[in-house]
């Protein structure tokens, strides 16, 4: 059964295949220099595109430039936003209409080019925009929205069309989580952070400071987790001391199921016996989860989980 | 079967007898009920009244667990109940189901009511999953916030990986393995299998199957770990007198505990001496055998809290069923099974019925009680029941009038 278009799948279509904005023309010819940058960038080695003797040899001839740095040549460079403001396409265009109609979110799918020659030093590119197609409403895990296929033509200074590109994204209604990601600029979830009060700050403080502090009255009793008062003394007075960070693994879980993001799974969690006689619990890391046996000797360490995270962690003691 | 276990006597309470479970009820059990908590609730509780032959205008008290979504008051007004004198609430997750019947059990010997209804009902599967574990809970600069800041910056953040934790040094200290923790499965998922209205009816599983089911934080498997589920569960608490003249025959609460620790944590009891027991069950079920002037062999049977498998044997050693890291051994030999010397958890258990944070459980020991479970066993005078572990706890002994 075909579903009945909607006025806005009809508005979009009538504008599949009309051109988006004015053609661009390259502000450079395809030249060696770009050609060079481009071929370090990513390491490419290939002779043909920067030894001219050893290209002159080929059967190409001559230099040419590596097809895939295509979109390079017409790329619009730094630009003030009244530059580009004026550059943008004027009138209706579907991803106006897209976005109008709710489907603000953008993710590009997939992209294919295809090349119909190999460009050389000297040839000079206009570049050309247009929407292919517009998908009906299609249901996804990120939202509902349409899929846009977006052409690009790219031709020299004969006319002739040289390469094209087809750029596929996906013009979505956010839901509620994926605006919330949005919003935070931060697809990936923190690690929870602990709640901080005045009996636990000194610990948190601490490890934010590479230092494992644990809770210690004036009696002696150490206390992990802490808390205001000594249980021996009924005292309400402690000093933060510094443990020397070597222990033993008491107990530990591999953590499969469920996946709980930003954990990597399996996640190897310890219970630590410290040197000093208290247990606290983290993850043990560098180590595979097979290798881990109750008794063995391990190590505190810092480690940045996320930016300006530290968290306590062990790891293998050595020796 | 002795195993030299002493009843510390001065644990004795008053309570014996005085109070007994005269009805009970419940929905069907289920991963989505389709309806609210609230109706799951007032299904249950004038079923429970019903049984017990009784109108929800004779209902003066409830108690009910913390964790309850739904306030007794509205519980109340929606069956039409009259005026109530008691209402209490349990905290601790499922350490709290036996504590409702002996909070009900001490208003009722006290005269601070006449008629307690106690209940739970909850959409856990289909609403909210507690084996989701804690995500994006708010920090609050609370006890109980902050406490969780000691487990989850590190991703131990689920029942199960806090059992786990527990469990791995049990195995460490008395040498039991996966599989000795996959024979409570077994003995659980045989006995659903016989029972309609569990989850798992006619669905049992072999030790094979156990060790086959996947890992969800090693030592635990998918078997080793409850249900979750929807449904709601109730109970009638009244006197032992008013209670023989009722529709039912009386389920005497021949003892009602509860028990903490005095290190006690809430889950993650990792930081005493020794961490292979649950001392606060132990001292439930001093309590117990205390006010019941019973011994471990008084009891035919017993509903022992399985939320997760590794804490059943732990809590049969506590119980003293069988000595302290025996209970690999006592589980080997069949013991827990229906025609064992002592069959748990006949309806199937939380692993196998459903996982009504164990006051489906106090339904099954009241029908063991009246001989009316559909998995009875032979002549039975005592009914152990526990509550969640881990936590704060409490426990039943009923018996036969
Ligand atoms: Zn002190």
């Amino acid at each position: 059964m075909k579903k009945s278009e909607t006025p806005l799948l009809d508005q979009m279509r009538q504008l599949t295949g009309a051109p988006v904005g004015e053609p661009n023309t390259a502000r450079d010819p395809v030249n060696q220099a770009m050609i060079r940058h481009w071929c370090d960038a990513v390491d490419d080695r290939n002779p043909v595109y920067t030894d001219p003797e050893f290209a002159e040899k080929s059967v190409h001839g001559g230099i040419v430039a590596p097809p895939t740095m295509l979109q390079a040549w017409t790329m619009p460079g730094l630009m003030s936003r009244e530059e580009r403001e004026a550059r943008a396409p004027r009138g209706p265009s579907v991803l106006r209409l897209l976005d109008e109609a709710g489907f603000t979110s953008v993710v590009a799918t997939n992209c294919t080019q295809a090349y119909k020659r190999y460009l050389r030093p000297g040839d000079l590119l206009t570049v050309s925009h247009s929407i292919e197609a517009v998908s009906d409403e299609k249901k996804t895990a990120l939202g509902v929205g349409h899929f846009v296929t977006q052409l690009t033509c790219y031709r020299d200074q004969n006319g002739e069309e040289v390469a094209t590109m087809r750029f596929r994204l996906l013009k979505f209604r956010p839901t509620e989580r994926s605006a919330g990601a949005e919003r935070r600029g931060a697809p990936k979830r923190s690690r929870p952070v602990p709640s901080i009060n005045h009996d636990n700050r000194f610990f948190w403080d601490g490890v934010q400071a590479g230092r494992l502090l644990i809770q210690r009255c004036f009696c002696g009793k150490l206390r992990h987790p802490p808390g205001p008062m000594c249980p021996v003394c009924r005292s309400l007075e402690w000093e933060a001391a510094e443990a020397c960070g070597r222990g033993t693994v008491y107990s530990y879980v591999v953590a499969h199921h469920p996946p709980i993001p930003p954990f990597e799974y399996p996640n190897l969690i310890v219970l630590v016996e410290l040197e000093e006689g208290v247990r606290i619990v983290s993850n043990l890391v560098d180590i595979e989860p097979e290798e881990v046996e109750i008794g063995m000797a391990v190590r505190a360490r810092f480690d940045e989980v996320e930016p300006d995270r530290i968290l306590l962690q062990f790891e293998r003691a050595k020796g | 079967m002795s195993v030299d276990f002493k009843v510390v006597s001065h644990f004795a309470s008053d309570l014996r007898d005085r109070a007994a479970i005269a009805g009970i009820g419940a929905t069907e059990f289920s991963k989505d009920s389709g309806r609210s908590e609230m109706r799951l609730a007032v299904e249950a509780v004038t079923a429970a009244l019903e049984d017990a032959g009784l109108e929800p205008a004779d209902v003066d008290g409830y108690s009910v667990f913390s964790m309850d979504n739904n306030p007794a008051i509205e519980v109340n007004r929606q069956i039409g109940g009259g005026d109530l004198r008691f209402f209490g609430r349990v905290h601790y997750g499922g350490g709290a189901a036996c504590a409702t019947v002996l909070q009900a059990a001490m208003a009722v010997a006290t005269g601070v009511a006449n008629t307690v209804v106690c209940y739970r009902a909850m959409n856990e599967r289909s609403m909210q999953r507690f084996g989701a574990g804690v995500q994006d809970r708010r920090p609050m600069p609370t006890a109980e916030s902050a406490h969780f800041g000691w487990y989850a910056p590190y991703g131990l953040l689920t029942p199960a990986s806090w059992v786990a934790m527990s469990a791995r040094r049990y195995m460490h200290e008395y040498g039991a393995t996966s599989e000795d923790f996959g024979r409570v499965s077994v003995a659980d998922r045989k006995h659903a299998a016989t029972n309609p209205a569990a989850w798992f009816y006619q669905q049992p599983i072999s030790l094979e199957d156990h060790q086959r089911s996947r890992w969800i934080i090693d030592p635990l498997r998918l078997l080793d770990c409850c249900q979750e589920s929807d449904g709601a569960v109730a109970v009638v608490v009244t006197s032992a007198e008013r209670a023989r003249d009722l529709r039912q025959p009386p389920a005497m609460i021949r003892a009602a505990a509860q028990g903490a620790s005095h290190e006690q944590q809430m889950m993650t009891g990792f930081y005493a001496d020794r961490i292979t027991g649950l001392p606060e069950m132990g001292l439930v079920a001093q309590q117990l055998y205390a006010t019941a002037g019973l011994t471990p062999d008084d009891i035919q049977t017993a509903i022992i809290y399985d939320h997760f498998t590794p804490f059943v044997l732990i809590q049969l050693e506590e119980f003293g069923f069988c000595k302290k890291g025996e209970a690999k051994d006592f589980i080997r030999d069949g013991n827990i099974e229906l025609g064992g010397r002592l069959p748990i958890n006949t309806h199937g258990g939380q692993l196998g019925e459903a996982y009504i944070h164990g006051m489906n459980g106090i339904n099954e020991a009241v029908r063991q009680v009246r001989g009316t479970a559909v998995n009875p066993v032979k002549d039975v005078e005592h009914v152990v029941v526990t509550a969640g572990t881990g936590v704060p706890t409490s426990g039943l002994i009923l018996g036969r009038d």
